[in-house]
């Protein structure tokens, strides 16, 4: 499996990552030597063998059905560029 | 399947009767007290991102944890969908970026959701009934809100709905009509209801559906369907599969061709319109989360929460039916609310089983409508209805004087028993008093008895002069009694 240059362009543009039109060659050199790696991984044969999810052996931690949290609402939008009466403020999103 | 097409069901077109197909993920919030992986609160109508954590947030670092009462509740619904529980699920992130959602994915369930496949039985309102599919049922995130309308540049963004834990329930497109769609999202809303694992309330947005709508004609393979998002009422998701539908079938009848695409429904314009903001985000690249291991539990967890389910409103329906001699009609009608069904069952307790149902359905439901108000709101108690109840059966008081004494207690409140003391509603069943009252009206009309005995019918009116004088206390049927024998109709 290989990536062409607009498939490049389309994954940067589902990330939102910008990537100029200089970039889109070698990126997509990189991202193919990786999916080459993978596909060598692919060829080990691994039926019958639970794909692992930790290190150790352990269960999903839980929580309890309790409210430990909230009202900070000036931390929670304190990084953000623009705000009014606690709210994010974002470039307008028309529907 | 083409033998169970109903004509009766089938949308006219110009050129032909086009058959509907319809199938929805419903989204139903779970009721819970603290978010599905932080521990914020769900409750509704909080001020702007007050109910946040830093989780829900998503700012650098911070990790999900689980809350266990989701997991029972997600559980629950899928043993009240008769549907298989996975003892083993996996949370994996879709992938998209929208201002509401601060990860940039959202937590769901793809491959490997918390519940498979199940059904839900549904009464249509011609006493028919069919059964929906359902294909699975997964818990996810709930984004934060947009407001747009507050500024002309900018869009003002609440995280306090971010991380709130949602069930999607998917059916099968096993739908053939916007009337079985309305009716199995009622159903479905009644069940979540009785287990308690979801309030309903659509004006909050606790319930929502996307439904998939697609037309063909009937034993053709199935067309190309559109989805419409988020709506958020039973009555517009009727409008909304209409529209849609003839909207598809015109396009087809004019030689075209449907696009499969996510549509919104406009309630005000009455059209649905295309989300073209919606197209490029379907490529949602889902990956297994690695902030979370497999949710697992034991067949011993599924059985606890079994045993904790109350009775279901199939169940409830059918044992209305049997031990109180309901029609099913009847039956359904008080088992769509657990609060309706308790409040009968107050009443019907040791009593005749359908006096009690007329008195709630007829009486009581009719007036709680009039009003405006639920049934936890209502002014007389399923006590005093009771005792209502058995003033008639024990020919204390007539029908007509019960409805009297029911309007008292619903404006006045008291003890029926006492009111019907204090305020001289007694039937009169002593025949000496009915007689007295009859042998004065027939002697002061002499022409009407003549007539009588030509015309029967005009007993009616001298019931109704008997129940005038006697203020309608006398017992119906003693005066229907003394009168024919007095008049001599037979």
């Amino acid at each position: 499996m290989s990536v062409d240059e607009k498939t490049v362009r389309r994954i940067a543009h589902l990330a939102r990552i910008a990537v100029t039109d200089d970039e889109v060659g070698p990126l997509q050199g990189e991202l193919n030597a990786i999916l080459a790696f993978v596909e060598q991984l692919g060829t080990v044969d691994v039926s019958g063998v639970e794909p692992m999810t930790s290190v150790t052996p352990m269960a999903m931690k839980k929580r309890a059905d309790v409210v430990t949290e909230g009202g900070r609402a000036a931390d929670v939008v304190a990084n953000a560029p623009e705000t009014e009466d606690n709210y994010f403020l974002v470039p307008k999103v028309v529907e | 399947m083409n033998a169970s097409v109903d004509p009766k069901k089938l949308i006219k077109g110009g050129l032909h009767d086009w058959e509907v197909i319809v199938g929805m993920e419903v989204h139903a919030q779970v009721s819970s007290r603290a978010k599905l992986f932080s521990g914020a609160s769900t409750e509704f109508g909080a001020e702007p991102n007050d109910h946040v954590s830093l989780v829900d947030a998503a700012m650098p670092g911070m990790l999900p944890v689980i809350n266990a009462e989701c997991i029972a509740q997600a559980v629950r619904t899928g043993l009240g969908l008769k549907a298989q529980i996975n003892l083993r699920s996996v949370f994996d992130r879709k992938n998209y970026f929208y201002p509401d959602l601060p990860q940039g994915y959202q937590i769901s369930q793809y491959k490997d959701p918390i519940v498979g496949e199940g059904e839900v039985l549904v009464d249509m309102a011609d006493g028919s009934s069919i059964t929906v599919g359902i294909e699975r049922l997964h818990l996810e995130q709930d984004a934060g809100k947009s407001l747009h309308d507050q500024d002309p540049t900018r869009s003002f963004v609440d995280l306090n709905r971010s991380g709130v834990a949602l069930m999607e329930i998917v059916s099968r497109p096993d739908l053939r009509s916007s009337e079985e769609a309305k009716a199995y999202v009622t159903k479905l809303r009644t069940i979540l209801r009785y287990l308690g694992t979801c309030d309903g309330d659509m004006e909050k947005g606790s319930l929502r559906a996307d439904v998939n709508v697609s037309v063909r004609l009937p034993g053709e393979p199935l067309g190309t369907r559109c989805e419409i998002k988020n709506v958020n009422s039973i009555r517009f998701i009727g409008q909304a599969i209409e529209t849609e539908a003839r909207r598809q079938i015109a396009i087809l009848e004019d030689g075209g061709k449907i696009d499969q695409e996510t549509r919104l429904f406009d309630p005000g314009k009455g059209e649905t319109r295309s989300m073209r903001s919606k197209e490029e985000a379907h490529d949602y690249r889902y990956f297994p989360d690695p902030d979370l291991l497999p949710l697992e539990f034991d067949q011993a967890f599924v059985d606890g929460l079994a045993e904790g389910l109350p009775e279901l409103p199939d169940a409830k329906k059918a044992r209305f039916v049997a031990d109180y001699g309901l029609s099913p009609y009847d039956a359904g009608v008080l088992v769509a609310e657990r609060a309706s069904a308790d409040y009968y069952e107050a009443v019907a307790k040791g009593r005749d089983g359908k006096a009690a149902a007329n008195w709630v359905i007829n009486e009581l439901f009719g007036r709680l409508n009039k009003e405006g108000l639920s049934i936890e709101a209502s002014p007389v108690s399923a006590a005093q209805l009771g005792a209502i109840v058995d003033l008639i059966g024990e020919d204390v008081i007539s029908g007509k004087i019960a409805k009297d004494l029911f309007e008292i207690v619903w404006t006045e409140g008291g003890d029926p028993r006492a009111l019907v003391e204090s305020r001289g509603m007694k039937q009169v069943t002593d025949t000496g008093a009915i007689e007295a009252a009859i042998d004065q009206i027939i002697a002061a009309n002499p022409d009407k008895v003549a007539q009588a005995k030509e015309k029967p019918t005009l007993l009616g009116w001298f019931v109704g002069q008997t129940m005038k004088a006697t203020g309608g206390k006398a017992n119906p049927a003693a005066v229907n009694a003394l009168l024919k024998a007095k008049l001599g109709i037979a």
